[in-house]
């Protein structure tokens, strides 16, 4: 990389973090114990089996492709990365990307479950954002909804010859944006408002997630695009290892 | 479009609210969230709470600025493998 274009991928990442170092910092899912158990139970038992084929899928990866490993923990760093960072919004209020796109279109929607419910625990055991018992809600938002959109989208964009660019940045960008408008309908399920009930309680709640969501959501989309260009550039290989197993990367 | 515009547009859609938007703090959507619920269902009292909370805004801090750090520390190390072998043939 040329020297400028490091430095300004350096200031990049430096006001990044200096935002994830801004005083008031909060997690965006659904807190601990904010979710009546019954519907807690409901997306704990949804969420399971996606699981357990992702854990499935990874592990027949990584024996079968173990070239793929770096690829993997890359995926994994990204979304680390980004759903560590409180952006600020038009709205006034702060929310932070997932991150899950990038993975899903190399690995598939399955394999990111298992990242991104990873995320989701450290989050919750460690920095007490989310929660275990919204765990299953969150998960399912983030990890299923999230990436199941990603994958399906970009399949989608390239059937229709939308340039691979195009289709990460869309694919990316929405994943970002369906796991809030999830995280909104899990909220109105759980409270339905006295008048306008569940339809009702979901515009109030989307109002707040998923209005927030919309610039975090393409500045998400802009950064797995940079992301998918060094791949692109740089490890051919790994991606032509990935294209034979379903979905094209080229 | 250039990896350096895509960061230029990234970083100006995250400057742009704080130059615009003024007399707010940029709270957590989901204190927010957890707001409308309150007026929702003003009888609704959260029944599991955290195990472990870190004492106060700064320990927070650094935890969440470890998970960025080390996460971008991984991203460059990767990509910066791959470059070099790309290099080395």
């Amino acid at each position: 990389m040329k020297k400028p274009l490091f430095l300004l991928v350096s200031v990049c990442f430096t006001v990044y973090i200096l935002f994830a170092l801004s005083p008031s910092v909060y997690a965006m899912h659904i807190m601990e114990g904010f979710l009546p158990w019954q519907w807690a139970l409901v997306w704990w038992l949804l969420f399971l089996p996606f699981f357990f084929v992702g854990l499935r899928t990874m592990t027949r990866l990584m024996k079968q492709k173990p070239e793929v490993k770096l690829l993997l923990a890359l995926a994994t760093a990204f979304t680390f990365v980004l759903s560590a960072l409180k952006i600020p919004s038009v709205t006034g209020s702060s929310s932070h990307p997932t991150g899950t796109g990038l993975g899903s279109f190399l690995f598939g929607p399955f394999v990111m479950t298992v990242i991104g419910t990873a995320v989701l625990l450290f989050q919750a055991l460690l920095l007490a954002h989310g929660g275990l018992t919204t765990l299953g809600a969150n998960a399912f938002s983030m990890a299923v909804v999230g990436p199941f959109v990603a994958y399906g989208l970009f399949v989608l964009c390239k059937k229709c010859g939308i340039s691979l660019r195009m289709s990460v940045f869309l694919a990316a960008m929405m994943a970002d944006l369906v796991t809030y408008v999830m995280t909104s309908f899990q909220l109105a399920l759980a409270f339905p408002d006295a008048t306008s009930g569940v339809w009702g309680a979901f515009l109030k709640f989307a109002s707040i997630f998923a209005v927030t969501q919309v610039p975090l959501a393409i500045t998400e989309g802009l950064l797995t695009v940079v992301v998918w260009n060094f791949l692109h550039t740089y490890s051919k290989q790994e991606l032509d290892v990935l294209a034979e197993r379903g979905v094209s990367l080229k | 479009m250039s990896n350096r515009i895509l960061m230029f547009i990234a970083a100006l859609l995250i400057v742009f609210p704080l130059l615009v938007v003024r007399n707010t703090e940029f709270a957590g959507a989901d204190v927010l969230a957890e707001e409308m619920i309150q007026q929702i269902a003003p009888n609704y009292e959260p029944w599991f709470d955290v195990f472990f909370e870190p004492p106060g805004g700064e320990v927070e801090t650094l935890l969440f600025s470890l998970q960025a750090a080390f996460g971008a520390g991984i991203i460059g190390y990767i990509i910066g493998l791959y470059k070099g072998r790309k290099r080395n043939g």
